[in-house]
C-alpha cells in the first residue's frame, strides 16, 4: 500500500522548548490515522508543519510521493484546527464560498461543492444566516464541511467532535468513514481515546516532542497486554490454587486471572476443566488505549513540562 | 484569482455593504456641516440687543457711538455714576459705560464698563471695536486730521512685492492659501492614518480572537492575508474619501448660497489658525478676488496627485505596522494601547513638524521631516502646498517619494514577520521586545 504522507526526522525547536524533536512516521493512503498525545506534546506544531503553516527546522515531509510544497499542495489538504472560528457577521453561504475560493477552487466549482455538502448534511436553510446565529454544534458542522468540501487527499481534524451531541457526532463520524472509503486519508488528533479505538486504524503517540508509540490499534493493544483473562464460572470453589495463574480480582462468580510466565491461556482453561467446574465465559482482557496512554504518559512529567533553554 | 485580491475583495465588500459605512460616509460630513451651519447661523443672527447705557459726563462722544441693530446698541443717558447700577438692575440696560467728567482723550484715563453678567468674547470685541472707533475719530479730530487724510492713510497698499528669484510673483494671499492648503491636507493624512490604521488593527484582532486566522492560514499565506486586508481597507478608505471630497465641495457651495454674509462675519469667528491666517491674508489684500488669485496660484491637480500618493504611501506604511500590533494583541484590547504607542509617536511628531513646515517650508526640520518616511506623508503635504520648486525642490520630492516606497517595503517586511508569528500565538502577553525578536529572526 502506498503512503500518502511520510515524515522523516522532523524537528522544530522554539526558544524555550523542543516542540517536535525528531519525529518520523508514515501514513497509508485511505487510512484513518490517530495522532495522540497529552496537552503540549507537540501535536499542533506537528500538524502545522504538515499543513505548511510552519517550516520544520530540519527533516523532510513527503506528500503523495513528492516533496511537500506548501504553496501548491494546499489544495490537497484540509485542516480543521483545534482553535477554530468563523467570521461572526458574515453570511454562512458567502463564508463557505469565500473559504473554498481561498483554497483555490473557482467560484463555480466551490458553489457546486457547497451545494452538495449543504444538501447532504441538511444545512440548506443556513445559507443566509450568520455564524452568530448558530449553536456551537452547528458551527462545528459548518467547520467540518468547509474543511472537506474541496475533497482533499489528506484531511486533518483536530478534536473534531468537541461540542457535538451524539447524533451529530455520529453523522460526522459516518462522513469520516465515507471519505476514507473514497480514498481520502484522515489524520485525527484527539485526547478522547474511546473515539480513537473506535475509528482509527493506525496510531502514533507523541509525548514531550517525541514519538513513543507507533502501530495499528490491535498491535498496540497486543504489545501492552498483561496476560489477564476473565473467566466466569457457575460457582466459584472456596480455595483455588494453581501453578498456571494467580487471581487478581474476584467479583461474584467472575474471576480476573493473570497467567504466570511460561503458561498459555489454554492452561488456565484446562485447570478449570480438570476441576470439573462449568465455565460460562472466558476471554482475554486487553488494555484499553486509555490505560496505555495513561501508563506511558504518566511519570514522564509531561503534565508539568518544564521550559528549558535550547542552545543549539 | 489571486488570493490577495480575494481577501481584499471580502474586506472591501463586508465593510462597504454595512449600514454604518453609508451612515459615516454620508452622515458624518452632513452632521459636521450642519453643526457649523448652526454655529454660523446663531452667531450671525443674534436676536437679543445688547443695550449699553452711556453716561458721558465729559461729552467726549458727542452723543454718537455707532450702533447696530441686533448687536450692540449704545444709548446716552443723563445719569450719574450712582444711578447707573439701578438702570442695569431694572433690566432696561445690560451694561453701562461711565465717562467721568474729567476724561480727556490724550490722558491715560480709562473708562468703566459695567455689566449685569459676564460679557461674551464676541460681544466684548464688538463693544471694544465700536468704542475705540468712536474714540479714534475724536482723537483725530482733536489733532486736526481730516477724515480724508485718515482714509488715505488707511488705504491698502502693497508696496513690497514678494517674488521668488525666478520671477514668480508671490503675495500674502498665496502664502496664506498655501498655508491653509498645507495644513488641511497634512491634517487629513493624519486622520486617515489613524482611522484606517486602527481599522486594519481591529480587523486583524477580530480574526485572531475569533480564531478564524487558524482556519484561513492553512489555505493562505499570512503575508497574503495581511496584504489582502490592507488593500481592501485601503480601497474602502479611498472610496470613502472621494465621497467626502465630493460632499464637502457640494456642501460648501450650499453654505455659500445659504449664508452670503458668511465671509464678512468670518473675521470675527474663532476659527482655526489655518483659516485665520488665510483670512488675515485675505483681509490685508482687500477682497475676494485676492483669494481667488491665491487659489489660482496653487497647482491643485499637482497637490491632489501628491495627496493621493502620500495618502496611499503613508497608509500602506503605517497600516502594516498596525496589522503587526493587531496580530500581537490577545483578547484584551487594553494591550493594544501600550503596543500602539511607538506607532502613534511618529505620527504625532509629524504633526508637530508639519505645523512648523507650513510656516517655513525650507527649514532643516521641515526638510528632514519631509524625507523621513515615518513623517513624510504628513510633513511633505505642508511643503508641497507652497509649490515646487518654492516649497520643495523636485529632487527632494522625488527622494521623499522613493524613501516612502522603501519605507513601506521595509515596514511591511518587518510587520509580515511579526504578523506571521503573532497571529497564531495565544494566551501570552507580548511586548515590543518580543515582536522585534520575531521581526529579525531568520526564517
Amino acid at each position: 500500500m502506498s503512503m500518502i504522507l511520510e515524515l522523516q526526522h522532523l524537528k522544530k525547536y522554539y526558544a524555550t522548548q523542543k516542540a517536535v524533536d525528531d519525529i518520523s512516521f508514515s501514513i497509508e493512503k485511505g487510512s484513518i490515522f490517530g495522532l495522540l498525545g497529552p496537552n503540549g506534546a507537540g501535536k499542533t506544531t506537528l500538524l502545522r508543519m504538515i499543513t505548511g503553516i510552519f517550516y520544520p527546522d530540519s527533516g523532510e515531509i513527503t506528500l503523495d510521493g513528492k516533496k511537500f510544497d506548501p504553496i501548491n499542495d494546499i489544495i490537497k489538504i484540509g485542516y480543521m484546527p483545534e482553535e477554530r472560528g468563523l467570521y461572526k457577521k458574515m453570511k454562512i453561504g458567502e463564508q463557505a464560498l469565500y473559504l473554498a475560493q481561498l483554497k483555490g477552487l473557482s467560484k463555480a466549482e466551490a458553489m457546486e461543492k457547497i451545494k452538495f455538502w449543504f444538501t447532504r448534511l441538511e444545512m440548506e436553510s443556513w445559507w443566509n444566516k450568520k455564524v452568530e446565529d448558530l449553536s456551537k454544534g452547528m458551527s462545528q458542522k459548518l467547520q467540518f464541511v468547509i474543511t472537506v468540501l474541496h475533497e482533499p487527499k489528506l484531511i486533518i481534524l483536530d478534536e473534531p467532535f468537541s461540542g457535538l451531541d451524539p447524533v451529530n457526532a455520529n453523522l460526522i463520524k459516518d462522513e469520516i468513514y465515507g471519505l476514507a472509503q473514497r480514498g481520502c486519508t484522515v489524520i485525527f488528533s484527539t485526547h478522547r481515546m474511546e473515539q480513537v479505538e473506535e475509528i482509527c486504524d493506525h496510531i502514533v503517540l507523541v509525548n514531550l516532542g517525541q514519538k513513543i508509540l507507533d502501530g495499528t490499534v490491535a498491535s498496540v493493544k497486543q504489545q501492552f497486554k498483561e496476560n489477564k483473562f476473565r473467566i466466569q464460572l457457575q460457582e466459584v470453589p472456596a480455595n483455588l490454587v494453581a501453578d498456571s495463574f494467580e487471581i487478581v480480582d474476584q467479583k461474584a462468580n467472575q474471576l480476573t486471572v493473570k497467567i504466570k510466565e511460561g503458561f498459555k491461556s489454554n492452561d488456565v482453561l484446562k485447570y478449570f476443566l480438570d476441576q470439573n467446574l462449568s465455565i460460562e465465559a472466558y476471554n482475554e482482557i486487553l488494555p484499553s488505549l486509555n490505560e496505555i496512554f495513561i501508563n506511558l504518559v504518566e511519570g514522564s512529567k509531561s503534565t508539568t513540562r518544564a521550559f528549558q533553554n535550547i542552545n543549539d | 484569482m489571486n488570493k490577495i485580491l480575494l481577501v481584499a475583495r471580502r474586506e472591501f465588500l463586508t465593510r462597504v455593504q454595512k449600514k454604518t459605512f453609508l451612515l459615516t460616509t454620508i452622515g458624518l460630513p452632513l452632521i459636521i456641516f450642519g453643526f457649523y451651519a448652526m454655529i454660523i447661523y446663531f452667531s450671525v443672527k443674534t436676536t437679543d440687543n445688547f443695550r449699553v447705557a452711556v453716561a458721558d459726563k465729559a461729552n467726549i462722544f458727542n452723543n454718537k457711538i455707532e450702533s447696530k441693530d441686533g448687536e450692540v446698541i449704545f444709548e446716552f443717558v443723563q445719569a450719574d455714576s450712582a444711578a447707573l447700577p439701578e438702570l442695569i438692575s431694572s433690566k432696561k440696560y445690560s451694561a453701562s459705560l461711565y465717562v467721568p467728567a474729567g476724561f480727556t482723550l490724550q490722558g491715560n484715563d480709562s473708562l468703566q464698563f459695567k455689566s449685569d453678567k459676564a460679557v461674551g468674547l464676541m460681544t466684548r470685541e464688538k463693544i471694544q471695536r465700536r468704542i475705540n472707533k468712536a474714540l479714534d475719530d475724536k482723537r483725530y479730530e482733536s489733532m486736526h486730521i481730516s477724515k480724508v487724510q485718515i482714509d488715505s492713510l488707511n488705504q491698502e497698499r502693497d508696496l513690497i512685492k514678494f517674488s521668488s528669484a525666478n520671477g514668480k510673483t508671490d503675495n500674502d494671499t498665496k502664502v496664506g492659501v498655501s498655508y491653509a492648503v498645507g495644513m488641511i491636507s497634512g491634517f487629513l493624512i493624519y486622520i486617515i492614518l489613524f482611522i484606517y490604521g486602527t481599522m486594519v488593527m481591529r480587523g486583524v484582532m477580530e480574526e485572531k480572537v475569533s480564531r478564524i486566522a487558524e482556519v484561513i492560514i492553512s489555505s493562505v499565506k499570512p503575508f497574503q492575508l495581511m496584504m489582502g486586508k490592507i488593500t481592501g481597507i485601503g480601497a474602502v478608505g479611498l472610496i470613502q474619501f472621494l465621497i467626502w471630497i465630493v460632499l464637502v465641495f457640494g456642501l460648501q457651495f450650499a453654505i455659500a448660497i445659504l449664508f452670503p454674509s458668511l465671509t464678512e462675519s468670518m473675521q470675527g469667528q474663532p476659527i482655526q489658525p489655518a483659516g485665520m491666517q488665510a483670512a488675515q491674508a485675505m483681509k490685508s489684500s482687500g477682497a475676494m478676488n485676492g483669494l481667488m488669485s491665491g487659489l489660482d496660484a496653487i497647482n491643485f491637480p499637482f497637490i491632489i496627485g501628491c495627496f493621493i500618493f502620500y495618502f496611499i504611501g503613508g497608509y500602506l506604511l503605517y497600516s502594516s505596522l498596525f496589522a503587526a500590533v493587531g496580530s500581537a494583541v490577545n483578547e484584551d484590547p487594553q494591550d493594544a494601547q501600550s503596543l500602539l504607542l511607538p506607532i502613534t509617536m511618529p505620527i504625532i511628531f509629524a504633526i508637530v513638524i508639519m505645523t512648523k513646515a507650513v510656516n517655513d517650508p525650507n527649514s532643516g526640520l521641515a526638510i528632514f521631516g519631509s524625507l523621513f518616511p515615518l513623517t513624510s506623508p504628513i510633513v511633505m503635504m505642508a511643503r508641497v502646498a507652497h509649490g515646487v520648486p518654492d516649497g520643495v525642490t523636485y529632487f527632494q520630492l522625488a527622494l521623499s517619494m522613493i524613501l516612502l516606497i522603501l519605507g513601506f517595503l521595509g515596514t511591511t517586511w518587518i510587520a509580515a514577520k511579526i504578523y506571521r508569528t503573532g497571529i497564531l500565538m495565544y494566551g501570552k502577553k507580548i511586548t515590543w521586545k518580543e515582536m522585534m525578536k520575531w521581526a529579525f529572526k531568520k526564517s
